[in-house]
């Protein structure tokens, strides 16, 4: 067993931290939120220069081989930054479609426009009755010849309202909540019949209605088996939820960090408020939290390609239920101690205390994996130990 | 980094688990099943089939009969053994005052003690606390005098686990009355046959006699029991307390008591279904096992940062987070097995010198399943409180 990162993962671990630390301070990451994309195309670039988009695809098909360890060192480092760009969305998200359910002429013709950052990808799946139930799908797609036929509307579409591609679930047979008869669907963002109505989140990133009207497709567009696309949907969210961790226990670290400076240079009846017990106990609850979570989403690493479908399931409801009350109590514990000043739209921590609650939300909320993992019969029980 | 274990360390797994099979008396595997308190004879022939077979001391240097297993195997030996459950050696003597000797302590006391601390001839307790130093121990008051040869000790020791079977105290004492308050102590090891020792028990709120006072009026002492420097006792307790911190997780037991909250949870009936089958339960259930899965990779994570750095001798202060979330963990299981039993979690079984004095009422697992909730209070308590271990991160780790 060996916690320690190869030499080439500390090397891109360094290297992309000294690209945030140079090119992606607070104030900077404030300025690209302003913007109308609410991101940085100059950030994007030296992200693709430093083949971070071309990370996690496999180098026979235009990638560079990483696996689910360099996902979590690029996006812990992100969540650090509170990067905005639309990583994320694109390489985990999309990117998962494309490693998992591609077929090679798919990831021929798309894995190395996603490489250089020309393409930038979306998932399109939430809906507005479906809450966190994953298999919940009534955007239909019906087959007409060669095509296929798409209608509804997803929700909440993480950077939907800038991918260029849009991977799209639609229902091919079975009622609104089955788990059989779904599809996943390539759409190109600019496809006749797609309207994308774009925002922001609370957190700064961005998020898209987006509504499908008979919008049509070709059968080449399909990804994995149609009508079996939920095995694929859950492969790639449980990636993605790892992914998530990862950049969660980014966003505590930055949080613990910051309120420990401030607690060794503000003072209050003429000493450092850190000299107090009771805030030097809530900022090793704070660190307890973290070090957990931060455990936690190394077992979520190590089980994210797992070919278990059942030990991956139980693994990343177990690691989202954490980090999502580890959040909390850091986040929230930060805003204290910061007092006032935490309250202040002008200070960072209570930009990372609204990243950490939008995680904690993604792809369903603790208390939703928690029972989930409940109802799987845990962690330890004989099957899964 | 590459989470999986190594095939060498899968095997030994299989070697120590085929160990235990083959030759932990039944008796004693029940009684730790049922969180039924052991008798000394149950340690003892445990701890005699153990340094039969190499294994009583794993940790400690070849020399004085440890097996030289990286820390990998020693966690992997330990994790199996709690979770088999086989018992744990008695931490007194093999985690304590053990490494306390062989670290700091001269050849002869080497020689005489190390040997039969291994094969438990003689039963090891703590004399630290007293009725006026817990949390604040440096504070302690018991008073060594030299006169000629020996040391002359007077005071008073408190919560002194199965004092009533020792042989041998391993004492903090005050040498220096007028140094600074850490710099005048001493450690001595004491015989508890010595004239003028009194142990008197403390009934605990489980009905439970595990802890005692301990009780020195005019006790001679051979200035040889004296270990290391006068006046350096403190260094070598902190020493040992550091080392008992790198055990406390108790994840195996913590595995085996979720093992056991769910086999019983099967059997017990809940409005008509198996308890195991109530939502709210099952989400208690899976929330503890959780954070024992958390804590198992930290505690793995302590474990590999120990086997790089190699035995300081110094545990990683992080390693308090052990501490915390592993007498956490502990006290969270014992609360839901006494869940389980509902009613039966209330007849109280009197409990004499001899053993039970009357079968349970209800299932007989359900007899020690309050007790044992009550008993797990302590956890957070003992080597070093939860505040305090809070103390040590918020100085040591955080810079506050």
């Amino acid at each position: 067993m060996d916690f320690d990162l190869s030499e080439e993962q500390s090397i891109l671990k360094d290297s992309l931290d000294r690209l945030l630390a140079d090119k992606y301070g607070f104030e900077d990451r404030n300025r690209h939120a302003r913007t109308p994309e609410g991101w940085s195309a100059d950030m994007w670039r030296h992200f693709a220069e430093m083949g971070l988009m071309a990370l996690p695809f496999a180098e026979e098909d235009g990638g560079i081989g990483g696996g689910p360890v360099e996902t979590m060192i690029v996006m812990e480092s992100l969540g650090k930054a509170l990067a905005l760009e639309p990583y994320f969305a694109t390489t985990v998200l999309g990117g998962g479609f494309l490693r998992l359910g591609g077929s090679p002429q798919q990831k021929a013709e798309l894995v190395p426009q996603v490489a250089e950052g020309a393409a930038k990808l979306a998932f399109a799946h939430q809906e507005r009755h479906a809450r966190f139930d994953l298999a919940h799908v009534e955007t239909s797609a019906s087959r007409d010849g060669d095509c296929y036929v798409l209608n509804g509307a997803k929700s909440v579409v993480l950077h939907g309202d800038c991918a260029d591609k849009i991977f799209v679930t639609a229902r091919l047979s079975g009622g609104p909540t089955d788990e059989a008869g779904v599809g996943v669907f390539l759409v190109d963002a600019k496809a006749e019949g797609v309207t994308r109505r774009g925002y922001p989140t609370q957190d700064g990133l961005r998020a898209a209605e987006i509504t499908l009207d008979s919008v049509r497709v070709n059968a080449d567009a399909v990804f994995g088996p149609p009508g079996e696309g939920m095995s694929l949907v859950r492969a790639v969210v449980g990636q993605a939820i790892a992914a998530l961790c990862a950049e969660a226990v980014g966003v505590m670290s930055a949080m613990h960090a910051l309120t420990l400076d401030y607690m060794k240079v503000r003072k209050q009846f003429g000493l450092p408020i850190g000299s107090f017990q009771a805030l030097q106990h809530k900022a090793v609850d704070m660190y307890v939290a973290l070090e957990q979570a931060r455990s936690i989403t190394m077992f979520a690493t190590m089980m994210a390609d797992s070919p278990d479908a059942d030990a991956r399931a139980r693994a990343m409801h177990a690691a989202k239920a954490e980090i999502g009350r580890a959040g909390r109590l850091v986040g929230e514990n930060a805003i204290q101690i910061h007092g006032g000043v935490g309250m202040t739209m002008e200070y960072a921590v209570g930009h990372y205390f609204k990243r950490m609650t939008m995680i904690d939300i993604a792809f369903g909320n603790g208390d939703h994996h928690l029972r989930a993992l409940a109802r799987a019969g845990g962690l330890f029980d004989e099957k899964a130990a | 980094m590459d989470l999986r274990f190594t095939d060498d360390e899968i095997a030994f797994r299989e070697e120590v688990r085929t160990f235990f099979r083959e030759n932990l008396p039944d008796d004693i595997r029940k009684k730790l099943v049922d969180g039924e308190h052991m008798d000394k004879d149950d340690l003892v022939r445990w701890s005699r089939i153990l340094n039969e077979k190499g294994w009583a001391v794993p940790h400690w240097p070849v020399e004085y009969g440890g097996t030289g297993w990286d820390p990998m195997r020693q966690y992997i030996y330990l994790e199996e053994s709690q979770k088999f459950p086989a018992p744990q050696p008695l931490a007194f003597g093999v985690n304590m005052v053990g490494p306390v000797i062989y670290t700091f302590g001269n050849e002869e006391q080497k020689k005489r003690f190390l040997p039969r601390i291994a094969n438990l001839d003689d039963w090891w307790c703590q004399g630290f606390s007293e009725p006026g130093a817990g949390s604040d121990l440096a504070s302690l008051k018991t008073r060594a005098v030299r006169d000629g040869d020996h040391y002359i000790v007077n005071g008073q020791k408190t919560w002194t686990t199965l004092a009533q079977y020792a042989d041998w105290i391993f004492c903090l004492v005050r040498t220096d009355p007028e140094a600074k308050k850490q710099e005048g102590i001493s450690f001595l090891l004491i015989d508890m046959k010595t004239p003028g020792i009194e142990v008197r028990p403390i009934v605990t709120i489980d009905g439970g006699r595990e802890i005692n006072e301990v009780f020195l009026t005019d006790v001679k002492v051979p200035v040889e029991n004296l270990v290391g420097q006068e006046n350096k006792g403190w260094d070598y307790a902190k020493f040992l307390l550091g080392n008992e911190r790198t055990n406390i997780a108790r994840i195996g037991v913590s595995k085996q008591r979720v093992a056991r909250i769910r086999e019983l949870a099967a059997k017990e009936m809940s409005g008509g279904r198996p308890l195991i089958e109530d939502e709210r339960f099952r989400e208690k259930l899976a929330s503890i096992e959780i954070d024992l899965k958390a804590l198992e990779l930290t505690q793995l994570r302590v474990v590999a940062a120990d086997a790089k750095r190699g035995n300081t001798g110094r545990p990683d202060p992080a390693s308090s987070i052990l501490k915390i979330k592993g007498s956490e963990i502990q006290q969270a299981t014992t609360h839901l097995l006494m869940e389980v039993m509902g009613p039966y979690a209330l007849p109280y079984r009197g409990q004499s010198a001899e053993g039970w004095n009357e079968p349970p009422d209800g299932p007989d697992y359900a007899a020690f399943a309050a007790p044992g909730y009550f008993n797990n209070r302590k956890v957070s308590i003992y080597g070093g409180s939860n505040e305090i271990q809070k103390n040590i991160i918020a100085k040591a780790v955080l810079g506050l």
